[in-house]
C-alpha cells in the first residue's frame, strides 16, 4: 500500500470517469462512418442526427469491444445489460437524449493497478457502460454551429472508484487505462481528438477524516499532464476555501490550461434530472457465457503481464521491460527481434537507443518503421556473430533506415565485414610493431600504458574493421613474446 | 370497374392485366379527393408525383415486369410515417416544414408491392387525440356525418376511407387510434401484434406501444395489406423475426368450435351506450350461429388500463418528442435579438409555440412521471403492472382463441363536444389500450349503426402473433353484417 499523500494536512480523494471512443468503423446505432477527418456533417444518416421517426440499431463490434475491454478491467460481464435514455436538452444532442446504460450496465466491478513510484495500488473500476457520444459545438459570438459527426460514436465511460490520492495518481490511471485500451486495440487512445477523455472527481478532507469532502468535477483535460496539473491546482484550491473558511460547492470546473487554473462552468443547482428510463426502442444486450469466454479466450496479453514475463523469461531490467511494454506495437516488434536474434538483452538496447530516436526524429510510427523487426534481428545476429563490430554496425543500421536494404547487402556492398582473419591480422600487426620500434621498446621496458596506441594503429590501418578482440589477442601475444 | 366496391386484389389482378391502368386508378381517386376533400379535411396533403408512380408502375407492367401484389391500389397514409420527399409533418406547426428524405419502412414496402402513395392523411397532433380535432391542419370530419368526429388519432385515414377517397389507407394504433376510427367510421382496421410491422419512419409517439396498420373497407383488403407490411425490418430492432403468414390466402369462414372469450370487466359497463351493446350482442349471437363457442373470462387489471397506458405513453412521449427543438429541422421561432437569447428561451418559445394544447399536456405529464422521485410511483409501477397484465392476458388465451368486445362505450360523438374534458375523451380509450399495454393483435369490423345513423363496430383481440384468428372472425362477421358494402351517402 501507498503511504499516504497529505497536503497541509488534508488528504485528497480522487475518482475518475474516462470516456472510451470505442474505433468501430460504424457508429453505436447507425451506419454512418467514424472517421475524424471527415469534412463538417459528412457522417450523418437520418438516425444519427434524430430525424422524426428513425431508430437504434445496435453495432455488435461496439458490445464485444465494451466486453474485451470490460474484461481486461477485471471487470464481472452482465448477462443482461439495458439501455437507457439520458434525457436533456442542449444542441450537439440530435434527440434530446442519450442512449446510454443506467442501473444494468454491460461491465461491473473490476480493478486495475498502477505504479507511482514503484508503489504498485489497485484502484477498482465501479462500472463501464456503453454509451453513444454527443456531437461538437462551436461558439461563433451570437450563434453556434453544431457538427454531428461524433453523434453517435460508441463511447464506453469507465467509471473508478474514489480510490486515487494525489495528482500523480490520478495521471497514471489515465495512462494506464489508456495503454490497456489500446492494447486492446478498442480505442486509439488519442486525447488531443478527444478519442479518450478523463473527467475527475476531486475532494479533499482533513488527514484521518472518514467521511468524504464536498466533490467538483473537472473536464477538459486533454492530456495526462493537465491532468496532474488541473488535480494539483484543484486540492490545493479546495484546502485554501476550506482554510479560509468556505464550504466547497459541488460543481463542474473547467481546467484552462493557458492559466494553470480551473474555474466554475456550472454548479450543483443547474444540475439536470435526467429522467433515466429504459430505452423502448432497443432490446436488451443478452450474452450468455460462452460468448463471454469466446471473447476472454482471445485477450492479448496485457502490458503488465507481458512486462514481468520480459523480466523473468527474458532476462531484462525492469525499466527495459516496462519501457518495451509501454505500447503494444513496440512489445510486439521487440519480440520478433528478440526471438529471431535470439538475444534480446542487444535487441533490446537496439530498438530503446537507435530505433527509438530515428523513429521520434521522423516521427514515424514503428509499424512504418523503414528497418523492420527481421532486419534488426539480422543486424543483431551480425554483430553476435563477430561479422561487423558494434561501432561499424550503427552506421550499418543507419544506412538501413535510409536504403531500407538488408544489413548483409550493406555490408557487402561496402566492404564492412569485420576481419576476424588471424593471418590478416597478424600481418598487420606485424606490419605495425615494425614500423614503430621505440613504442615497442617503450612498452617491453614496462610502460603498458602504449598499448593503447598499438590497437588504435591497427584499427585505423584496417579502417575499423579489425575484430578489436582478435586485435587485442594478437597484439598482446606478439608484444609478450620476446 | 367499379373502384368504390372492388377489392384490393380485383384491382391489383386488372392492372396486372392491363384492363385498367394504374393511372387511371389513381386518377379516379385524386379526382374524388378533389371533390370531397375540402368538406372531410382528411387530406394534409397530396403526393405531386402520385401520377408520375402510376405511371411507373404501369410502365413496368408493359414491359412485364414484377409489380408486386397491391400494383395500382392508391394508399392514403396517415401523415405520421415519413414519405420520401414528401412533407410529413405529424399534424403539427413544429414539423410543418418538414421533408424526409427517407420512406417509413411500412410506405417502402407498400412501395415495392406496386402501391401508389395519394396522398398525407390528418390525425389528432402527434396521434395524441380520439377526435382528430388536435391537428393543426384544423379538425377532420366523419363522412357518414360532418357534424360528427371521424375517431383519432387516425381520424384522416378512417374519414378517407370511409369516403372511399382512398382505395387503401394506414394507420398507427398507439392505444386505440386505428381501431377507435374505424369503428367511427364503419371501415376495418386492425392492429398487429407488436413487433409485426417496422415503427422505422414512423414519428414515435410511445414506442413501446406503437403499432401501424391498415384502415380499409375489407377484411380481405386488411389480410392482403398486412401481408406486404407486416415482418422483420434490420431497421426496427424490436420487429419480430416469425414468419408472416399468407394472410389473405388463409382467411375463411370456418370459426366452429373457436373458443372466444368475453372479458368480464367489460360487462355492464355503466358508459356503455345502449346502441353499441346491442351491436355487440349482436355480434356474439351471430358468431353463436357460426359455430363458435363462448366463454367469461376475467382480466381484472383491465381496469387499470386507461392510467397505466397515459402514464406509460405520456412518459415515453415526452423523451420521444425532444427533438423537436428546432435545432436541426422543422419550426423555429424567428429570433429578433440574437445577443440576448439564451438557449433554454430559445427552446422555450420554439417549443412553446410549435405544440398544440393536447401535446403540452402529455409531454408535461410524461415529464412528471419520470422526474426524479416520482418514477418509481409513476412510471416504473405502470410499467410493473403491464407486466402483470400480459401475464392475465397470457393465461386467458390459454383457453380461447380470440375475444369479442366493444370498440368504444359510444358511437362517434359530435366535434366539440368532448374536447374541452380530456378525462371524458381518455376514457374513449378502455376497451382498447390493454391491447398495446399487452403488445396483442387487434381489430375493428363494422357491424351496425346507431339511431343517429353512425357506424358501430365491435372489436376482436388475439393472443400474440396470432392475427390470422382475429381475421377468419372478423371475415365471418363481415360476411354476416347488415354494414357490409353500405357506404356513407357522400354528398
Amino acid at each position: 500500500m501507498s503511504s499516504k499523500n497529505l497536503y497541509r494536512g488534508y488528504e485528497a480523494v480522487i475518482g475518475i470517469e474516462v470516456h472510451v471512443q470505442l474505433k468501430t468503423k460504424s457508429k453505436i446505432f447507425s451506419s454512418d462512418a467514424t472517421n475524424f477527418d471527415a469534412a463538417d456533417n459528412e457522417n450523418t444518416t437520418p438516425v444519427s442526427v434524430g430525424m422524426p421517426g428513425t431508430l437504434p440499431v445496435l453495432n455488435k463490434t461496439a458490445v464485444q469491444y465494451a466486453i474485451k475491454a470490460g474484461l481486461a478491467l477485471g471487470c464481472t460481464i452482465r448477462n443482461r445489460s439495458v439501455f437507457a435514455r439520458k434525457n436533456y436538452f442542449y444542441p450537439d444532442l440530435p434527440k434530446g437524449y442519450q442512449i446510454s446504460q443506467y442501473d444494468k450496465p454491460i461491465c461491473e466491478n473490476g480493478e486495475v493497478t498502477i505504479t507511482v513510484d514503484k508503489i504498485p495500488k489497485k484502484i477498482s473500476i465501479t462500472r463501464a457502460h456503453m454509451e453513444e457520444d454527443a456531437g461538437k459545438s462551436t461558439h461563433f459570438g451570437d450563434y453556434t454551429l453544431v457538427n454531428y459527426n461524433r453523434a453517435g460514436i460508441p463511447l464506453l465511460e469507465i467509471v473508478s472508484g474514489p480510490d486515487m490520492s494525489s495528482p500523480q495518481e490520478a495521471a497514471e490511471y489515465g495512462r494506464t487505462i489508456r495503454q490497456i485500451v489500446r492494447y486492446l486495440d478498442v480505442c486509439d487512445g488519442n486525447l488531443e481528438e478527444g478519442s479518450l477523455r478523463c473527467d475527475c472527481n476531486v475532494s479533499v478532507r482533513k488527514a484521518g477524516e472518514t467521511k468524504l469532502g464536498t466533490k467538483v468535477e473537472l473536464k477538459n483535460l486533454n492530456s495526462f499532464r493537465f491532468v496532474e496539473k488541473a488535480v494539483e491546482y484543484e486540492i490545493d484550491r479546495q484546502i485554501d476555501e476550506i482554510e479560509g473558511g468556505k464550504k466547497i460547492i459541488q460543481e463542474t470546473r473547467l481546467y484552462d490550461p493557458d492559466k494553470n487554473r480551473t474555474f466554475s462552468m456550472r454548479t450543483k443547482e443547474d444540475a439536470q434530472d435526467y429522467r433515466y428510463f429504459p430505452d423502448p426502442d432497443l432490446l436488451p444486450i443478452i450474452l450468455n457465457e460462452s460468448d463471454i469466454e469466446q471473447i476472454r479466450k482471445n485477450l492479448p496479453e496485457l502490458p503488465q503481464k507481458k512486462a514481468a514475463r520480459f523480466q523473468s523469461e527474458l532476462g531484462l531490467s525492469e525499466y527495459d521491460a516496462e519501457m518495451l511494454t509501454a505500447e503494444k506495437d513496440l512489445a510486439d516488434y521487440f519480440e520478433i527481434v528478440s526471438a529471431k536474434s535470439s538475444n534480446p538483452k542487444l535487441s533490446a538496447n537496439w530498438i530503446m537507443s537507435d530505433l527509438i530516436r530515428e523513429l521520434n526524429n521522423s516521427k514515424t510510427e514503428i509499424t512504418k518503421s523503414p528497418v523492420s523487426p527481421e532486419g534488426l534481428a539480422e543486424l543483431i545476429k551480425l554483430i553476435d556473430g563477430g561479422s561487423i563490430s558494434g561501432k561499424i554496425a550503427k552506421t550499418v543500421f543507419a544506412d538501413m533506415w535510409i536504403t531500407r536494404k538488408s544489413a548483409a547487402d550493406i555490408i557487402k556492398e561496402k566492404g564492412l565485414s569485420q576481419v576476424s582473419d588471424t593471418t590478416v591480422i597478424e600481418k598487420m600487426v606485424d606490419d605495425i610493431l615494425a614500423a614503430n620500434p621505440s613504442q615497442v621498446a617503450e612498452y617491453r621496458s614496462g610502460k603498458t600504458k602504449v598499448f593503447g596506441f598499438f590497437v588504435g594503429a591497427a584499427m585505423k590501418a584496417s579502417k575499423g574493421q579489425a575484430n578489436p578482440d582478435v586485435v587485442n589477442q594478437i597484439l598482446k601475444n606478439k608484444l609478450d613474446q620476446k | 370497374m367499379d373502384l368504390i366496391q372492388a377489392s384490393f386484389k380485383q384491382v391489383s389482378d386488372a392492372v396486372k392485366s392491363k384492363k385498367i391502368s394504374a393511372t387511371e386508378v389513381t386518377q379516379f381517386f385524386l379526382n374524388r379527393a378533389e371533390k370531397l376533400n375540402p368538406k372531410l379535411n382528411a387530406y394534409i396533403a397530396m403526393n405531386e408525383s402520385a401520377l408520375n408512380d402510376a405511371k411507373a408502375v404501369d410502365e413496368k407492367i408493359a414491359k412485364n415486369e414484377n409489380v408486386g401484389p397491391l400494383a395500382g391500389v392508391s394508399f392514403g397514409i396517415k401523415d405520421l410515417l415519413c414519405t420520401k420527399n414528401l412533407r410529413t409533418t405529424a399534424a403539427s406547426k413544429i414539423l410543418s416544414n418538414f421533408i424526409p428524405p427517407y420512406d417509413a419502412s411500412v410506405v417502402a414496402r407498400l412501395k415495392s408491392s406496386g402501391a401508389i402513395v395519394l396522398g398525407k392523411l390528418n390525425l389528432d397532433e402527434f396521434a395524441m387525440g380520439s377526435s382528430n380535432e388536435t391537428s393543426f391542419f384544423g379538425k377532420c370530419y366523419n363522412p357518414w356525418n360532418t357534424a360528427y368526429v371521424p375517431g383519432g388519432s387516425s381520424g384522416g385515414s378512417a374519414s378517407a376511407q370511409a369516403a372511399r377517397i382512398a382505395m387503401g389507407t394506414i394507420g398507427t394504433d398507439t392505444g386505440g387510434s386505428i381501431r377507435q376510427p374505424a369503428s367511427f367510421c364503419g371501415v376495418v382496421g386492425i392492429k398487429p401484434t407488436y413487433g409485426r410491422v417496422s415503427r422505422y419512419g414512423i414519428i414515435a409517439y410511445a414506442s413501446s406501444l406503437d403499432q401501424a396498420g391498415p384502415i380499409v373497407s375489407s377484411v380481405e383488403d386488411a389480410a392482403l395489406t398486412l401481408e406486404v407490411i407486416c415482418g422483420h425490418d434490420d431497421k426496427d430492432s424490436t420487429t419480430s423475426t416469425k414468419k408472416v403468414p399468407e394472410f389473405s390466402k388463409n382467411l375463411n369462414t370456418n370459426v366452429k368450435g373457436m373458443k372466444i372469450g368475453l372479458v368480464k370487466q367489460y360487462q355492464n359497463n355503466d358508459l356503455l351506450h345502449p346502441d353499441i351493446t346491442k351491436t355487440y350482442h349482436a355480434a356474439i349471437e351471430e358468431l353463436k350461429k357460426a359455430g363458435a363457442e363462448f366463454v367469461e373470462v376475467s382480466i381484472p387489471l383491465t381496469e387499470f388500463a386507461v392510467p397505466m397506458y397515459y402514464l406509460i405513453a405520456a412518459s415515453e412521449a415526452s423523451s420521444n418528442l425532444a427533438r423537436y427543438d428546432g435545432v436541426k429541422y422543422g419550426y423555429r421561432s424567428e429570433f429578433k435579438d440574437l445577443s440576448s437569447l439564451s438557449l433554454d428561451d430559445f427552446y422555450a418559445q420554439t417549443r412553446g409555440e410549435g405544440f398544440g394544447k393536447e401535446v403540452k399536456r402529455r409531454i408535461m405529464l410524461g415529464t412528471y412521471c419520470l422526474s426524479s422521485g416520482y418514477y418509481d410511483a409513476y412510471y416504473n409501477k405502470a410499467c410493473q403492472v403491464r407486466r402483470l397484465l400480459r401475464e392475465q392476458y397470457l393465461d386467458v388465451f390459454k383457453n380461447c382463441d380470440a375475444l369479442l368486445s366493444p370498440v368504444t362505450t359510444s358511437p362517434a360523438f359530435k366535434v366539440g363536444e368532448r374536447s374541452a374534458d380530456p378525462l371524458k375523451m381518455y376514457l374513449n380509450d378502455i376497451f382498447t389500450t390493454s391491447t398495446n399495454l399487452a403488445g396483442l393483435p387487434g381489430m375493428s369490423v363494422p357491424f351496425g349503426f346507431s339511431a343517429e345513423g353512425m357506424p358501430i363496430g365491435v372489436q376482436l383481440t388475439g393472443a400474440h402473433f396470432e392475427e390470422q384468428k382475429i381475421l377468419n372472425l372478423a371475415y365471418t362477421l363481415e360476411s354476416m353484417s347488415s354494414a357490409k358494402g353500405r357506404t356513407p351517402n357522400v354528398f
